[in-house]
């Protein structure tokens, strides 16, 4: 295999659900913000469920690379 | 009219990452295009999981985001047809008896097969015109890419069209059909996560499945329908009369789930080279059916945020406002609008950028099945037979440069007609419906002819350009006269692709009567049916891997969510 394509997806995951997840976090007070979102903070819940979709995304190739060396 | 927003630098910095990943895998698999399989048919070595998602991603373009989305609002959840009695028995059909033909006939387009198993006039007659089809296709989502870039961001329209086709371009030209295959299945991930808390967040304000269901009921009984005709898929489809799609279950049954359905995913060379790029006959059996498990759970990203939209536009204290620029409702912006209605910045970077990504996998799909069509069936045909393999990778590498050049100018095109998606739908009824009549004889009686074939698809083209052109719905066609009146644009093209494919198929048998088969047993073994040995299934396979297993599973799926939702 030249690419194992579930490495990138998983990095992006990760990378734009912590994204979220912290400005999730550095935004939990702006009731303006969230107003529109029936004022759920969903920049939280949609990253923090980001990364837990890229975690196993990235790890198990990773890991099962680690076993064939 | 869009709701007044700002996009925060948050959002600009999420679809900046994205156009990063899908640059950097074009980048990453530029090495290994050494050859033009490799270029043109991704290498023939992709895992089917990839394949399969990647063979509905294809699909998810600007025609579903739209299309779906309008008609969830307009007809409600009967638009879950075109999923559960359209493409799901549709590709299983594709795996379990079209499948073993396509990759074991060793060609390497679907032009090339009408070639093999017919003569060289029925696949040049369908190379161009799917050559056309894609072209206005990869156009048409560049257009509504840019003119919702216009609407939204304020982005100004011609440098969208640019930037959109430059990205596409890039990974496309860089790392071919496997680029192609593999942002796909990064796009498809992409859009359920930036669709997905629109549509919870949207029930919760409906007031949860519950309170859809009675808004509904409000809207139907307004529109002169009985309550609950926008919340089920069956049970109003007695008479074309009772439901806001103008169609019955005949012309269901036969017009979408058969002819429509039938024809797109089983012989549309878009998405069956996606399952011909599979590592293996067993891969691409199992491509469609890969695909179909999730494919029946996109209604719900798709066609639900737009029954929301209808609901909440019953009750004005919601806000939601879908008036187009010329003052009337327009449907088609419903899940763009809803995405600004509901999300916070920060989301709305990632959903603006799940949208970017379905508009872009449609462009790149067309784009590849192009580029691939033109360099085997058009150039190395027509133009120069007979080079070296480098001189056709060239050739497959320039037809994308071509490619995206010329959808620009079909943007341009498209951008002077008013509703560019009954446009692109009435192509496929042209196109597709006949052919899938071609093939179906094709590759199931081993009698039909070369120029029996030619002649009917050709009849069944013009048949439908002839029913178009002298029925009207919706304002739509009658351009020779006004035979019928349809109800709906829906009901149009249903009608359009029966007739298409019934004239087909009749030329094609009677044909076959009068003219003589000009290829012999051995040329038609592993094209025919009932000349190739059935043995698919390599040894080894887990029981749960085997396609018919897996469309006995897929079956009972859609036939349990039919019934919970008749």
């Amino acid at each position: 295999m030249d690419m194992d394509i579930r490495i990138p997806i998983g990095l992006l995951f990760i990378i734009l659900g912590i994204i979220l997840t912290f400005f999730g976090l550095f935004t939990l007070n702006d009731t303006e913000l969230y107003a529109r979102a029936l004022g759920r903070n969903i920049n939280l819940w949609t990253g923090i469920l980001m990364i837990i979709f890229g975690l196993p995304m990235l790890l198990v190739p990773l890991m099962s690379r680690r076993k064939k060396l | 009219m869009v709701e007044n927003f700002t996009l925060g630098g948050i959002d600009y910095v999420i679809m900046a990452i994205y156009f990063i990943f899908v640059l950097g895998i074009g980048w990453a698999l530029k090495k290994y295009m050494k050859s033009s399989t490799q270029f043109l048919e991704g290498g023939k070595n992709i895992p089917s999981w990839i394949t399969g998602l990647a063979f509905i991603s294809a699909n998810l373009g600007a025609l579903e985001v739209f299309g779906m989305g309008a008609s969830g609002a307009k007809y409600g959840l009967m638009t879950a047809h075109f999923y559960l009695i359209g493409a799901i028995p549709a590709m299983i059909f594709l795996a379990l008896f079209m499948m073993p033909f396509y990759y074991g006939s060793k060609a390497r387009s679907v032009p090339e097969y009408l070639k093999l198993r017919f003569d060289e006039k029925t696949r040049g007659f369908n190379a161009f015109s799917f050559a056309i089809m894609t072209i206005f296709a990869s156009g048409i989502s560049m257009f509504a890419l840019a003119r919702l870039m216009e609407v939204m961001l304020h982005w100004n329209f011609n440098y969208s069209i640019i930037a959109s086709a430059v990205i596409v371009l890039v990974y496309t030209y860089l790392g071919g059909l496997k680029s192609a295959i593999y942002n796909e299945v990064l796009q498809f991930f992409l859009i359920v996560i930036g669709f997905l808390p629109l549509v919870i967040i949207g029930l919760q304000d409906v007031g949860g499945w519950d309170g859809l269901t009675m808004k509904l009921n409000e809207v139907a009984v307004q529109k002169g329908y009985a309550a609950g005709t926008w919340t089920s898929t069956w049970k109003y489809m007695g008479s074309a009369a009772t439901n806001p799609m103008g169609v019955d279950w005949i012309a269901m049954f036969t017009g979408l789930g058969f002819v429509l359905a039938f024809g797109y995913w089983c012989t549309n060379f878009l998405v069956v080279q996606r399952a011909m790029a599979a590592n293996s006959m067993a891969g691409a059996r199992r491509t469609p059916l890969i695909g179909a498990l999730p494919k029946m759970f996109l209604p719900i990203l798709v066609i639900v945020p737009g029954m929301i939209a209808m609901a909440l536009m019953s009750s004005p204290d919601k806000g939601l406002v879908l008036i187009g620029n010329n003052g009337q409702t327009d449907y088609n912006m419903i899940i763009p609008t809803m995405l600004v209605h509901y999300y916070p910045t920060g989301l709305l970077g990632l959903g603006i950028t799940a949208l970017m990504a379905s508009f872009m996998s449609g462009m790149a799909g067309n784009v590849t099945a192009f580029n691939t069509v033109f360099t085997y069936d058009i150039y190395q045909s027509y133009i120069r037979p007979g080079k070296s393999d480098d001189h056709y990778l060239k050739v497959g590498q320039f037809a994308t440069i071509f490619g995206v050049a010329v959808s620009i100018a079909a943007a341009y095109v498209a951008a002077n007609f008013n509703n560019i998606m009954d446009f692109l739908q009435l192509i496929f009824a042209f196109v597709n419906a006949p052919l899938f009549a071609t093939f179906m004889l094709g590759m199931f009686w081993k009698k039909t002819t070369g120029n029996a074939a030619f002649w009917g698809l050709l009849s069944g083209t013009a048949a439908a350009a002839l029913h178009y052109s002298l029925t009207i719905a919706e304002g739509k066609g009658g351009w020779l006269g006004q035979l019928t009146e349809y109800p709906s644009g829906m009901a149009q093209s249903f009608y359009t692709a029966m007739y298409a494919w019934t004239v087909c198929f009749v030329i094609t048998v009677v044909l076959t009567f009068l003219t003589k088969q000009l290829k012999t047993d051995d040329d038609l073994r592993g094209l025919v049916y009932s000349l190739t040995p059935k043995t698919y299934d390599e040894p080894g396979v887990v029981w749960y891997e085997k396609p018919v297993v897996m469309a006995v599973i897929i079956g009972a799926i859609s036939i349990t969510l039919t019934i919970i939702f008749w």
